[in-house]
């Protein structure tokens, strides 16, 4: 019999792993503070796939086309899918969807900030699809790289179906454009609305970004903030006119010598107000969350008890 | 044009490698790169929609009409789910239901204005909106000809999984016989229909089962249910002079005629399920007007007003 390896041993084979840019998978030895971050890092991505489909399906019924429509229910529930993806990653490191639900509309995790905004017109989800979703996708492509196993599978997946919501968006918007003036304004509208709070979803900036470090050393995180909010402008300026819109920075800018667009900073101020929970939609997001939640209890015990009531059954045939 | 324009690199995206950018190629012009449903294709491009020989392309068309608006309808009171569910497996669920529905009325849509262009609202001049939405968001609330069991609000679960059951039954038994049809494009929609609704009304009778035998509460609230939706279903399976008119020329279906077979299919469901037959008459209409007469409940102007709103507004709008 071999003795079982020591708490050193562990941690030097985690290490190792990681050290090989390796994948961790659900059964290996990890750090507790790893096996935290990423519960942490999944269920927050979780709920926001699930919050995500509160914005967006605010127009479904209002879609102005069936083709449109179609479009857009098609995306809300691929949400609701990613969602389900990213609770089972998260399932496999211990915790159940159930009680992550829970946790959630406790206010006990978070979800992203850019869903505490509100959809004002049809553009918005034209405007989600090219900014939001790409600006999440910019988030996501390397965390199909991430550490954990699960996780990465999980992501990419979602970040190839992702790429396709983009693309409806910005094809949305691309139609839009070519349709009236009073479309064409509410296009405008609808970008000066999203820009800064699309920029606010790379986090704050790496100097006040305190987890950053720690999970770049665990291979959970592979870029910075800042690093990803600049990937973001200087794709995203080209695409703004090719589609004849105007991204509302007055210090937006080509800068030859770094090869890079300088651009101003969002509001960090605001940001901070709706990751503390003033935002102009967190209380609705969440008590519809809750209310969806709890108004489902009901069918999810019936559900319970059919599955029991149908395995005494068998048991006793 | 200038220095910006050296992002892009037109390659596929590769989510899975760092490098691979999911903006490669958004600029680039290569349409199969394109998500589903990005370019507006005519949806019965490639269909051959003559008019079978000695059939009333009036009649053919306001069949099609009662067909589709059955399906818009409850397509869009399933939509309003969408973040609702029980679960996400429901919401999901729920989500594919509405969009095979809207698929099944997209097509039918297409049929009536192909059939017959004068069932088809006039907009400005130079609009751009297709038919299909034309018909969809510029019809008035009596020009919609689905049957009011489709377009009450929804009520709870239950609610929604009695009523999926009782429409996916009646709704199969008809497209089955519809796959027969002459008309070359009813047959092939009732064709995809079938497999459809197929599932839809698995899915409901799983659900129905469940609820039934699951706890003292989904029992009292699928019970409850039913016998909110019993008055209305008569209607789904009445025969109406347009019906009658496409069963006679051979398009359409009466449904009458497969009311029996509707019958025993639910028979089976309520007896595993425990569940007794509501004793309820069925819902009068006005003057003898029903749903298939343009004659409809409050809700449908009410449902219409928010789903056409965005549309209405732009009558010479793309999207």
């Amino acid at each position: 019999m071999t003795a079982s390896p020591t708490e050193d041993e562990l941690q030097a084979g985690f290490d190792a792993t990681i050290g090989r840019n390796d994948r961790i998978e659900p059964r290996d030895w990890m750090p507790e503070g790893y096996r935290k971050t990423l519960v942490r890092q999944i269920a927050q991505h979780a709920h926001s796939e699930i919050i995500g489909m509160q914005p967006e399906g605010n127009w479904i019924t209002r879609a102005p086309s069936l083709r449109r429509k179609a479009v857009l229910l098609a995306k809300v529930q691929d949400e609701a899918g990613h969602g389900l993806y990213l609770y089972s990653a998260c399932e496999t490191l211990g915790t159940s969807r159930g009680e992550l639900t829970e946790k959630l509309i406790a206010g006990a995790q978070k979800y992203s900030s850019i869903f505490n905004y509100p959809t004002l017109s049809f553009a918005d989800v034209g405007t989600i699809g090219w900014l939001v979703d790409g600006a999440a996708i910019c988030n996501q492509v390397p965390l199909c790289r991430t550490s954990f196993g699960p996780y990465g599978r999980a992501m990419i997946r979602i970040c190839k179906e992702e790429s396709f919501h983009q693309r409806q968006g910005y094809e949305l918007l691309m139609t839009m454009m070519r349709g009236t003036d009073a479309q064409r304004a509410m296009v405008q509208e609808s970008v000066d609305r999203f820009w800064w709070p699309a920029l606010m979803m790379f986090g704050p900036p790496d100097a006040d970004s305190p987890n950053t470090a720690q999970s770049m050393a665990w291979g959970i995180k592979r870029n910075t903030n800042d690093d990803l909010r600049q990937r973001f402008v200087d794709m995203t300026v080209p695409q703004a006119d090719a589609l004849g819109v105007t991204l509302p920075d007055p210090d937006l800018r080509w800068n030859e010598e770094r090869g890079a667009h300088d651009f101003g900073q969002p509001d960090w101020d605001e940001f901070l107000q709706v990751v503390k929970g003033n935002g102009p939609c967190n209380a609705q997001r969440l008590a519809h969350r809750r209310r969806a939640h709890e108004d489902g209890a009901w069918v999810r015990e019936a559900a319970m008890a059919f599955a029991r009531k149908s395995r005494e059954q068998e048991a006793s045939a | 044009m200038n220095e910006f324009h050296q992002t892009p690199s037109h390659s596929a995206p590769d989510p899975s490698h760092e490098d691979g950018s999911v903006y490669d190629g958004l600029l680039g012009t290569d349409s199969s790169q394109w998500a589903f449903g990005t370019d507006f294709e005519d949806p019965l491009a490639g269909v051959d929609t003559t008019v079978p020989d000695g059939v009333d392309h009036r009649m053919l068309a306001a069949y099609c009409l009662a067909l589709a608006d059955d399906a818009l309808v409850f397509s869009h009171r399933l939509s309003e789910w969408c973040s609702n569910a029980p679960d996400l497996e429901e919401d999901i669920a729920l989500a594919n239901i509405a969009l095979d529905l809207l698929g099944q009325a997209r097509l039918l849509l297409a049929r009536a204005a192909a059939a017959d262009p004068d069932v088809v609202p006039v907009l400005p001049e130079g609009s751009p909106v297709p038919a299909e939405d034309a018909l969809a968001f510029f019809r008035e609330a009596d020009e919609f000809r689905n049957v009011r069991f489709v377009e009450v609000p929804n009520g709870d679960f239950a609610h929604t999984v009695a009523r999926v059951l009782l429409f996916a039954t009646a709704r199969l038994a008809v497209l089955d016989r519809l796959t027969g049809s002459r008309d070359a494009v009813l047959a092939a929609v009732a064709a995809k229909g079938v497999k459809e609704l197929t599932y839809h009304r698995d899915y409901a009778g799983r659900w129905f089962l469940t609820l039934a035998r699951g706890t003292e509460e989904s029992r009292r609230r699928l019970v409850a249910a039913l016998d909110q939706l019993w008055p209305l279903y008569p209607e789904m399976l009445a025969t109406h002079p347009v019906e009658a008119a496409a069963a006679e020329a051979g398009v359409g279906v009466d449904p009458a005629t497969v009311a029996a077979e509707t019958d025993v299919v639910l028979e089976q469901v309520l007896a595993m399920s425990g569940v007794d037959r509501p004793q309820r008459a069925s819902l009068a209409g006005v003057d003898g007007r029903t749903g298939r007469d343009g004659l409809h409940t409050e809700a449908l102007s009410r449902m219409l007003a928010e789903m056409q709103v965005v549309a209405r507004a732009h009558p010479m709008g793309q999207w």
